[in-house]
């Protein structure tokens, strides 16, 4: 491998770890402070793709229904994410609401509430499928692609912006978790939710915000996934939520760090490993390489030892 | 302030409470005494509404508040708007937080910016212990430390009226005289403390009025002084 190939492939990796560690962050949020494995995560992403390709499509005229005004794409594009994160997140509080917070009220079991996960996932993918077949759809290009070559690297604005995009949002969400109230309940509720209600915090509140948190990102990555791979069909969600869970999991589950370092390690070994083997053995090598990691260091890079899991 | 009728309480089938009637006044500083299984914390998480599977449901009786009906209040509006703080049994402190961040999760609710940095001032006057631990892991605290956080948590959250579920258990004597003498400070200046306690000496000594419960009852009430004199309780019902 040459040295611009290395950091071509550097960048490329970069922007694959960026979907998986935007995805990898619900994950480890709604652990962090349920210590539920929100399966139906990886099928969020895929929602929120799919609900920014009709709010795109809708904004750009496709429809019927149309626009009194045109708009340009950069404009589309911000307007897209902001609508699919909103939507997105409602979908995300939506199942809290109605399938995880009445078997928490009920006291249901770790494992009845894993399967109840899995489950919406699995409902999310066939409803998609039942409304609008099995046929792919391709994303509409909103940011006109232009393409730099710096010192033998090329790379996209698309690619540049999945970065910035990924690195602001850990930014972020450390300050908000580190630094605010809300954080430090998020934070507190699962060390022990009945001393965070003796403090005066309402459950259900930090609960919801922790879903709209894991749900909207989600959403972004849907977002910038269908923008830099135009591609959507029902199943999109399924292998990509599966790796970022256990990126999530690598890294530490239930700490934002860990999402993040967990969802680069995964693009940095997928990327390199397509770059030097046949693609076929990309994921077997992907996964062996995060198995020796995980038998190194059971509890994730960051993540810290705890009575229960799962 | 606080009065308690005829409550009955229940976990499942299994009733805890038969009836049992208390009341606390504004500014005082009353104890309930009890042998273990007594029903003491029951009583506490009652007041603080908590729900199953920790705390109880309530099948029969009243608890009321300055007037309001507890009852159907929820738990965390007890601690956010009533002003009633629970130092819990056994503390629960989050040791995955450090000692300041303890002290301002519990000011979530509050929005009085400027008499929050004040009663900061006035948790580390009490306790210059929590001072020199602010940034300390609360799992790496010793368990008198741990107490001192869990009162100056209660405090934070700007309650008026603090419920404490056996303060002194698990400390040497020493540090028990000291915490009692906060709380007395406290009471003095305007708090008013209800206290469940085994060790009725201490209790005692600091309270005003005292309950004694005994498996779901109240069986005697009377001044903190009658009490401590009365041999034939001490026997029955005390340690
Ligand atoms: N969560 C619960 N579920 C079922 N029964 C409970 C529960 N908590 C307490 N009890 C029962 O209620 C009765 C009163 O218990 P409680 O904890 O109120 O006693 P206590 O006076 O606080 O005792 P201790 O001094 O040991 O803390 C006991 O018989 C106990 O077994
Ligand atoms: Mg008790």
């Amino acid at each position: 491998m040459t040295l611009e190939m290395f950091f071509q492939h550097f960048l490329n990796a970069l922007q694959w770890g960026s979907f998986y560690a935007l995805i990898a962050l619900g994950y480890t949020l709604v652990y962090g402070v349920l210590l539920l494995i929100n399966f139906a995560h990886g099928d969020i992403f895929m929602v929120g793709a799919y609900i920014a390709f009709f709010i795109a499509s809708f904004l750009l005229g496709s429809y019927s229904l149309q626009l009194p005004f045109v708009l340009d794409g950069n404009t589309i594009f911000v307007i897209t994410v902001i609508i699919t994160m909103v939507v997105t997140s409602c979908v995300g509080v939506t199942i809290e609401r109605v399938a995880y917070r009445p078997l928490r009220k009920k006291g249901a079991g770790r494992l009845y509430v894993v399967i109840t996960a899995l489950m919406c996932g699995l409902v999310l993918e066939n409803g998609n499928l039942a409304l609008l077949g099995a046929s792919r759809k391709s994303f509409p290009e909103l940011i006109e692609k232009s393409i730099y070559t710096i010192g033998g690297i090329t790379f996209t604005n698309v690619k540049i912006l999945v970065i910035v995009t990924t690195i602001l949002v850990f930014i972020l969400l450390e300050t908000i978790v580190r630094k605010t109230k809300l954080g430090m309940a998020m934070r507190a509720i699962s060390y022990d939710s009945v001393a965070v209600l003796l403090m005066g915090i309402p459950l259900d509140v930090v609960i919801v915000f922790t879903f709209i948190l894991g749900s909207s990102m989600a959403a972004l990555a849907g977002v910038l996934f269908v923008t830099a791979y135009p591609v959507l069909e029902p199943y999109m969600g399924a292998m990509v939520g599966w790796k970022a869970f256990i990126a999530a999991v690598v890294g530490g589950i239930g700490e934002i760090r860990g999402a993040f370092v967990g969802g680069f390690i995964l693009g940095f070994i997928e990327i390199y490993v397509a770059a030097v083997f046949p693609s076929t053995l990309r994921d077997l090598i992907a996964f062996a390489i995060l198995l020796l990691l995980l038998s190194l260091k059971p509890t994730g890079i960051f993540g810290i030892a705890r009575a229960q899991k799962i | 302030m606080l009065k308690i009728e005829n409550l009955h309480v229940r976990y499942g089938n299994i009733e805890a409470l038969h009836g049992i009637s208390l009341y606390v006044k504004d500014g005082e500083f009353v104890a309930l005494l009890g042998a273990n299984g007594a029903g003491k914390s029951t009583t506490l998480m009652s007041i603080m509404r908590l729900l199953p599977p920790v705390a109880p449901v309530v099948s029969k009786g009243t608890i009321s508040f300055k007037g309001v009906d507890l009852l159907s209040v929820a738990p965390h509006h007890v601690v956010a708007r009533h002003g009633i703080g629970l130092v819990p049994e056994g503390r629960r402190i989050f040791g995955n937080l450090t000692v300041m961040e303890n002290l301002k999760i519990a000011t979530y609710a509050r929005k009085d910016s400027g008499q929050i940095s004040r009663d900061y001032e006035r948790v580390f006057s009490l306790f210059p212990r929590l001072s020199d631990r602010k940034n300390q892991r609360g799992d790496t605290l010793s368990g008198g430390e741990q107490q001192m956080l869990a009162m100056g948590r209660a405090f934070m959250c700007g309650a008026g009226f603090i419920l404490l579920d056996e303060p002194s258990m698990g400390l040497a004597p020493l540090l028990m005289q000291d915490l009692f003498r906060v709380l007395k400070e406290l009471n003095e200046s305007g708090t008013t403390v209800f206290v469940v306690e085994q060790n009725s000496h201490i209790a005692l000594k600091y309270a005003d009025r005292a309950y004694v419960m005994e498996t779901g009852y109240i069986v005697m009430e009377g001044s903190a002084k009658e009490l401590a004199k009365n041999e034939e309780v001490q026997k029955a019902y005390l340690g």
